[in-house]
């Protein structure tokens, strides 16, 4: 079986664990199939995980991949986690708005104010 | 000014989701071609994504023996494709608005609402499964 390719990088800040995407476009069921799989393995890793999704690479994505995100907020809300967004590119943002997502996701600009957001939300 | 010759061109592809792959790339190389904004380019991708697996996904129920058929065309001020599945089809008008009450959190129900919001032209044949989208370089109504 062929191995799946790493497509987060994750990284353990302060108060937070920052996921970030490494893939340019993420299309294709197979790859966010991986996506999940790899996300959910670091959302089980702790309770009230502090988690921020990082999109600085991301230039093109599907609405499978907002199923997806919906697939992980709930998991994370489950477990008294929190789930924030950043860098997200303005055309990606547009998807988002106009599909009234930014009501139920956290949207930050960049990491910073991301992760202040997670040091003053509790 | 570069002049491009209009072309129109029909393809038939296996009805599974890495067959889509090369269809995106190629028409999208045709805009490119033929000087669509980025932007154009973005929201003719979206919109072909989302209809082409929606013609895999729900029109031929992931059956790998069924066809896809997409004719397209593109001229300076427009792009036109037309996507045609297999399946029985189906009701356009039935697929809730994804934006409200608990539609917004659903997984799923968003593909067409995405095509609706980036195309200038979304039609369907009565059978419900052949879509025809058209995205015009320069808005219509966009002067006034």
């Amino acid at each position: 079986m062929a191995p799946i390719k790493p497509r987060i990088s994750v990284e353990y800040a302060e108060n937070s664990t920052i996921v970030t995407f490494t893939d340019e476009r993420i299309l294709e069921e197979k790859d966010i199939q991986a996506l999940q799989e790899s996300i959910m393995s670091v959302v089980e890793q702790s309770e009230r995980i502090n988690m921020i999704l990082d999109f600085r690479n991301v230039r093109f994505l599907s609405s499978a991949v907002l199923g997806l995100l919906i697939r992980i907020s709930k998991k994370i809300y489950e477990r008294d986690g929190k789930l924030r967004l950043c860098n997200i590119d303005p055309k990606i943002y547009e998807i988002f708005k106009i599909t009234r997502l930014t009501k139920i996701f956290d949207i930050y600009q960049d990491i910073e104010s991301a992760t202040e957001g997670s040091s003053t939300a509790d | 000014m570069a002049s491009k010759t209009p072309i129109s061109r029909s393809i038939a592809v296996e009805s599974t989701p890495s067959a889509i792959v090369g269809v995106c790339r190629h028409i999208l190389a045709e805009l490119e071609a033929n000087n669509f904004s980025q932007d154009d380019i973005f929201a003719v991708h979206l919109a072909l994504e989302e209809a082409l697996i929606n013609a895999v996904e729900h029109g031929n129920k992931m059956d790998s023996d069924k066809k896809l058929k997409i004719d397209y065309s593109v001229d300076p001020d427009k792009i036109e494709i037309y996507v045609t599945d297999d399946g029985s089809g189906f009701k356009p008008n039935a697929v809730p608005d994804p934006r409200y009450g608990e539609n917004l959190y659903k997984t799923g129900g968003r593909g067409l609402f995405l095509i609706r919001s980036y195309m200038d032209v979304v039609e369907f044949n009565e059978r419900g499964n052949r879509m025809h989208i058209v995205r015009y370089k320069e808005k219509p109504h966009a002067s006034g």
